[in-house]
Order: structure tokens, then C-alpha cells, then sequence
């Protein structure tokens, strides 16, 4: 019985055989239908929602090349800095393979940055996307963990005194900090045992949580259905055939679309890696270039740029706890946003000016630690990396404040969209 | 232990500066790697000088030669001379320890000079050597003070003295500045020929630092020619699909 059926649906003929006797033991077409074919996303999303298959692509490619790049790196701390250069100049394409890598990782965050104030603009984490939203927070910490791993294994000096500077955090923990540190390294320095266990994180425990994750934030968005511009619900008006009227096929219709997007970042994507691998320093810094010296820190250490933020944050806070604390708070914060945001309506289109003043004032705050957290500290510099951490925490803490005396627009019930 | 848990907590700490030699001012260095001429000349100058002590550990001398548009033949007569095979890489014979025993530092291997220096402080160091009686080698350097390096190439450059300016800032304190370098003795190459030795060696420290940057940028722009149409070609498509939202 459903062996016909599938079999007329797959338009007959030896592939429909094919696909109909899969279909009998495997859901196949099911799953292809619901995820894909008839999944009904809203009309009118527009360029902020290239960022989430954007994603998608990136972590395709840093499995990949991820794969090649294991395939000749040694994790020893005697050989892993040699065996970089080995891939470099020795392996075939070797080091396009890992430009194509070490870009991936910034590109990453780049696109994951933009696909988070997506969120925050359309109001993507309210109700009923909590979950959804958590999901991909939880993205967003493997991604930390995945980078800030990845990073030890150049073994270059940056490598290992940003990795010495960052465990040696978990130290201002009281009473258990420096077990804990030492529990970590498994040494009591950053040594070869560190970078052992580092890559096995790296090549196998994050990657595998960071895809149960993607395929968990997949299911959410898929069960709920996707937000958009305006920030309605596009399931409250359906057409007489139960589709709603405000959506359209995700296949072909957002695939073709996300098709021009891919275009564009690869383009993008390519210029960086065949015209500036290091990005002048911020995607591959000088120093690292120097292999790891646990006598020699490098002139001036900082993380890479996708985490100088959350390290101008620490930075300027004098007491190293309190300092590690705020750091924590500053990217657990966002985990809480579906609850902290008590605004009637999701987009910004439709929000009052308060929202507005805190969110633009959040996004220069995080942009203007991010450039502080790479410069060297001077008097000055801290100040301003104070005074730009208050902005940063009262987006947050004053949330459920400014939210609910703010003066919203009534919001359509049918979202906008001018056909071209 | 205890000086580990200093020098971490010292990382730590907001104030972070071990700058490794002061903030002079570097001259621009100009490498241009379509030169294959300097290129080979840089070659000639690095294991005529450099590599008695300097090795590149990871440059492979067959590979170089290819890339540098070198017969074997030419390889070995002119570049090799301690019996190495095409496919060696550029090793050095001197001992580690030997080396620490006479300089105080093992001098550093020069792969990637150029990658975390860059080729204008390479350049500019190659430059400022200058006379100075204080110091065991009877030279210092104003962009590594205190180097431990020898003025190696004094033949060619002559020898140099630093001519300083005294002045009184406002809170009166006396200054020390460094103005400008007087050629006290002239050397073999007059300082034209010098800068341009030089900048030959700098050329080839800076292929050495990344050997397949040369065909990294000729692959770059088919590459993205065929982007580029991939993209329009993808506009196109869903401009077509589009048309029947409404």
C-alpha cells in the first residue's frame, strides 16, 4: 500500500521504485517534506536571515577541512608547531586547507554575531522560542570552546600564553581554583598533556555536541516555525488548505535565495583567504608565528578579536574574581533575554524609542570592547572599558524595565511584503 | 613554581607590556616577490651569511629553487655547499648548546621572520647597527637593544655610529635621543648597494616565511572570477523562482 503510493508521489519509474522501497523501511521523503518541501516560512525575511544557513556552511567547512587538517597534524608539543609549517609547505593544497580553517573560525563568529542581533532586533528569543533561542546559545558556548580549543593547537607563542592566561582564570575561583587549573592542564603548566587533551576536545567532543545542538535548534525552529521582520506569527492566518497565507515553501524558494547569500560570503570568504590569511594579524596574529616559548610571553597578549569583548570586560574590572564574574554574567546574560524582555511586541519595527536607544547603545558598547579588548590598556582606555561595560549590563539588567514602559506600535496581523 | 604563578599574575594583570625591544621607528622595507631576480640574490646573500648560524628549518631547498626559477644544477653550485641533498631542508650544523655557550641566546630560526616580525622590522634591524663599546661584540642595535647578534655584516655596510640629541622636557628632565647614523668607516658596498642587499635578503625572508603565497594570489582571482558568476547565475535563479510570490 504505501509502497504504491510513495512510488507515484517519486513519479514512477526505477528511481521511484528506489525511493518508494526506502521509504517503506525509512521516513525519507517524511523528512525531506516537513524539513524542506513543506516547510512554510514567512515571505518576507530579509538580509539578516542569510546568517542561519550562512552558519550552517561554515561548520560544513570546518568539519571538512578539519578532517584534512587532522589527517597530518601531530598533537605533541615537540611536533605540532613543525607539523603546521609540514602542512603549510609540504602537504598538497596543505595550506589552503588550513587558511580555508583558520578563516572558517573567524567567519564563524561573524556570522554567528550577526545571526544573534538578528534575534535581538526581531525579537526571535520571545515566546514561543525560548528553547529555540537557548539551543542556540548553547551553540554559541561549544563555538567558544571549540575556538578557544582549536587555538592552543598551533602551538605558537600566542597559542600558549592565551591558553595559560585563560585556564589560569578558573584559578580566582575560592578554595577549589587552583586544583581546578590544574585539573584542567593536567600539568601544572600549559604542556603537553594540555595540548593532547585540547585536540581531543577539539576534534571530537565539541564537534559532536555542537552537531546534536545544531540538529536540536533545527527541530525547534522547524516545530515553531520561523520569526521574521515583522515579527508575526505567520500560523494565526492560514489558507483554506491549512498553509499559512504569509508563507512560502522553504524549498525552493529560501533555498534558491540562500543560494546568492552563499555567493556572497564566499566571495567574501575567498578574498580573506587568497589575498589576506592573517587579516593584517586579527585572524592569525603575528606573534603566533613564533612557536609556544613558556619562557618568553609574546609583547602583548589578547585573544582573537571574537573574544575581546567578554576580555575588555575582565580586564576592567580590578579585582581578578569579580573581574572573571562580570565576564561570565556578560555571556551567560543572554540565555535569560526570552524572560528579561517584557515587551508586548517582537520587532523592532514596532518597538518605542526606549528600545531602540538601549540596543543601538548595546551594539556599540560590544563593538567599542571588542576594539578595546585588543589594545594594549592605558588609563584612558580603561575608563572607557568601563564605562562601556554599564552600557553593556544595563541593555540586560534594565531590560524588564524599559520594556514595559515603552511606547509600542500596534502590530499588523499579515506581515509586510512588496512583490518585485 | 612560585616565579610561574608571578609571571602568570603579571600576565594578568590590566598593565600588560613586555615589549621585547623599544617602539623604533621601522623603515618600509618594499619586498616584492615578482622580483625573482632579488629574490635569487637575497637567496645567495642568506646562505652566503645568514645561514652559518641562522637555519630555516623548514624551507626545502629543491622547493625554493623551483619557486625561485632555479635549474638544480644552479641550486647546488651556488646555494648549496655542506654536501645537503636538493631535498634537505635549510639545517644548520651548529649545536644548540655550542651556540648558547657563545652568544648567550641560540640564534633563532629564521622560517618565519618575517611572519612574526614583519619585513619592515627584519629591514630595519639589518640597518641599525652601531658602534658601542659597552657591549661584547662592540655593537648594539637600535631596534633590539642589546642584541646579541653580531654586526655580521659590518664588511659590507662599514661601521656606523649613532649620533644622539640631549634635550630638556618640561619637567626637566635630560633625554637621551637617538637622531640619526654617521658612517664612520665606509665598507665594501656604498649605503645605496647596502639598503639594496638588504632588501634582497628581506625579499627572500619574506617568500621563505610563506612559500605558497605566490600561487595563493594567482589562484585568488580565477577563483573568485568563478564566484562571481556563481553568484550572478544564482541571482538569476531566484529572481525567476521569486516571481510567483506575491
Amino acid at each position: 500500500m504505501g509502497s504504491t503510493s510513495q512510488t507515484a508521489r517519486a513519479g514512477g519509474g526505477r528511481l521511484g521504485a528506489l525511493v518508494g522501497w526506502i521509504d517503506d523501511r525509512f521516513p525519507m521523503t517524511k523528512l525531506w517534506k516537513e524539513q524542506v518541501a513543506e516547510y512554510y516560512a514567512p515571505k518576507n525575511m530579509n538580509f539578516w536571515y542569510y546568517f542561519g544557513s550562512l552558519a550552517l556552511l561554515v561548520l560544513v567547512i570546518q568539519i571538512l577541512t578539519g578532517i584534512f587538517l587532522t589527517m597530518n597534524y601531530k598533537p605533541s608539543s615537540a611536533e605540532a608547531f613543525s607539523s603546521v609549517e609540514y602542512i603549510m609547505r609540504d602537504v598538497e593544497w596543505g595550506w589552503l586547507i588550513r587558511y580555508m580553517h583558520s578563516t572558517g573560525a573567524s567567519a564563524f563568529f561573524i556570522v554567528v554575531y550577526l545571526h544573534m542581533f538578528r534575534a535581538l532586533l526581531y525579537g526571535s528569543y520571545q515566546k514561543p522560542r525560548e528553547l529555540l533561542w537557548i539551543f542556540g546559545m548553547l551553540i554559541y558556548f561549544a563555538l567558544m570552546a571549540e575556538a578557544f580549543f582549536g587555538y592552543l593547537l598551533p602551538w605558537g607563542n600566542m597559542s600558549y600564553w592565551g591558553a595559560q592566561v585563560i585556564v589560569s582564570l578558573f584559578g580566582a575561583i575560592p578554595v577549589i581554583g587552583d586544583s581546578l587549573t590544574e585539573w584542567i592542564r593536567g600539568d601544572f603548566y600549559i604542556s603537553d598533556v594540555t595540548l593532547n587533551r585540547f585536540f581531543a576536545l577539539h576534534v571530537i567532543a565539541i564537534p559532536i555536541a555542537l552537531i546534536f545542538l545544531v540538529i536540536a535548534h533545527l527541530m525547534a525552529l522547524h516545530e515553531v516555525g520561523s520569526n521574521n521582520p515583522d515579527g508575526v506569527e505567520i500560523k494565526k492566518v492560514k489558507g483554506p488548505d491549512g498553509i499559512p497565507l504569509d508563507g512560502i515553501a522553504f524549498h525552493p524558494y529560501y533555498t534558491v535565495k540562500d543560494l546568492v547569500g552563499v555567493g556572497v560570503f564566499l566571495i567574501l570568504f575567498c578574498l580573506v583567504i587568497f589575498f589576506a590569511p592573517t587579516m593584517g594579524g586579527y585572524f592569525l596574529e603575528h606573534a603566533n608565528f613564533d612557536p609556544a616559548n613558556p619562557l618568553q610571553t609574546p609583547p602583548h597578549i589578547a585573544p582573537v578579536w571574537y573574544f575581546t569583548p567578554f576580555y575588555a570586560i575582565l580586564r576592567a574590572v580590578p579585582n581578578k574574581l569579580a573581574g572573571v564574574g562580570l565576564m561570565g554574567a556578560a555571556v551567560v546574560l543572554f540565555v535569560f533575554l526570552p524572560w528579561l524582555d517584557r515587551s508586548k511586541v517582537k520587532s523592532i519595527r514596532f518597538r518605542g524609542p526606549i528600545f531602540k536607544f538601549f540596543l543601538v547603545s548595546f551594539a556599540i558598547a560590544f563593538v567599542a570592547l571588542g576594539y578595546l579588548g585588543l589594545q594594549p590598556p592605558t588609563p584612558l582606555y580603561t575608563n572607557l572599558a568601563r564605562l562601556f561595560t554599564v552600557v553593556y549590563f544595563a541593555f540586560f539588567l534594565l531590560m524588564p524595565w524599559y520594556t514595559s514602559i515603552d511606547r509600542t506600535k500596534p502590530v499588523p496581523t499579515r506581515v509586510t511584503y512588496h512583490a518585485h | 613554581m612560585r616565579t610561574k604563578l608571578l609571571v602568570l599574575v603579571a600576565a594578568l594583570a590590566p598593565a600588560v607590556a613586555f615589549a621585547a625591544g623599544g617602539e623604533a621607528h621601522l623603515e618600509h622595507a618594499n619586498v616584492d616577490l615578482g622580483n625573482k631576480a632579488s629574490l635569487q640574490r637575497g637567496a645567495a646573500n642568506f646562505v652566503n651569511y645568514c645561514l652559518g648560524c641562522h637555519s630555516a628549518k623548514y624551507v626545502r631547498y629543491n622547493r625554493m629553487a623551483a619557486d625561485l626559477g632555479l635549474t638544480e644544477e644552479q641550486l647546488i653550485e651556488n646555494l648549496m655547499f655542506t654536501g645537503e641533498r636538493p631535498h634537505d631542508t635549510m639545517r644548520i650544523g651548529m649545536d644548540p648548546d655550542d651556540a648558547k655557550r657563545w652568544f648567550g641566546v641560540v640564534p633563532p630560526d629564521l622560517s618565519l621572520i618575517n611572519r612574526s616580525r614583519g619585513a619592515d622590522y627584519v629591514y630595519t634591524f639589518l640597518r641599525s647597527f652601531y658602534v658601542d663599546p659597552a657591549k661584547a661584540t662592540g655593537t648594539n642595535n637600535m631596534v633590539l637593544p642589546g642584541t646579541a647578534m653580531p654586526h655580521v655584516l659590518w664588511e659590507l655596510q662599514g661601521v656606523q655610529e649613532a649620533v644622539w640629541e640631549g634635550n630638556v622636557d618640561a619637567q626637566g628632565n635630560a633625554h637621551h635621543v637617538f637622531k640619526e647614523f654617521e658612517l664612520a668607516t665606509p665598507g665594501k658596498l656604498t649605503p645605496e648597494e647596502y639598503d639594496g642587499f638588504v632588501r634582497d635578503t628581506v625579499n627572500f625572508l619574506e617568500y621563505v616565511a610563506e612559500p605558497a603565497q605566490m600561487q595563493r594570489r594567482a589562484l585568488g582571482f580565477p577563483v573568485i572570477a568563478f564566484l562571481i558568476f556563481f553568484t550572478l547565475l544564482a541571482y538569476a535563479l531566484k529572481k525567476e523562482y521569486w516571481k510567483d510570490v506575491k
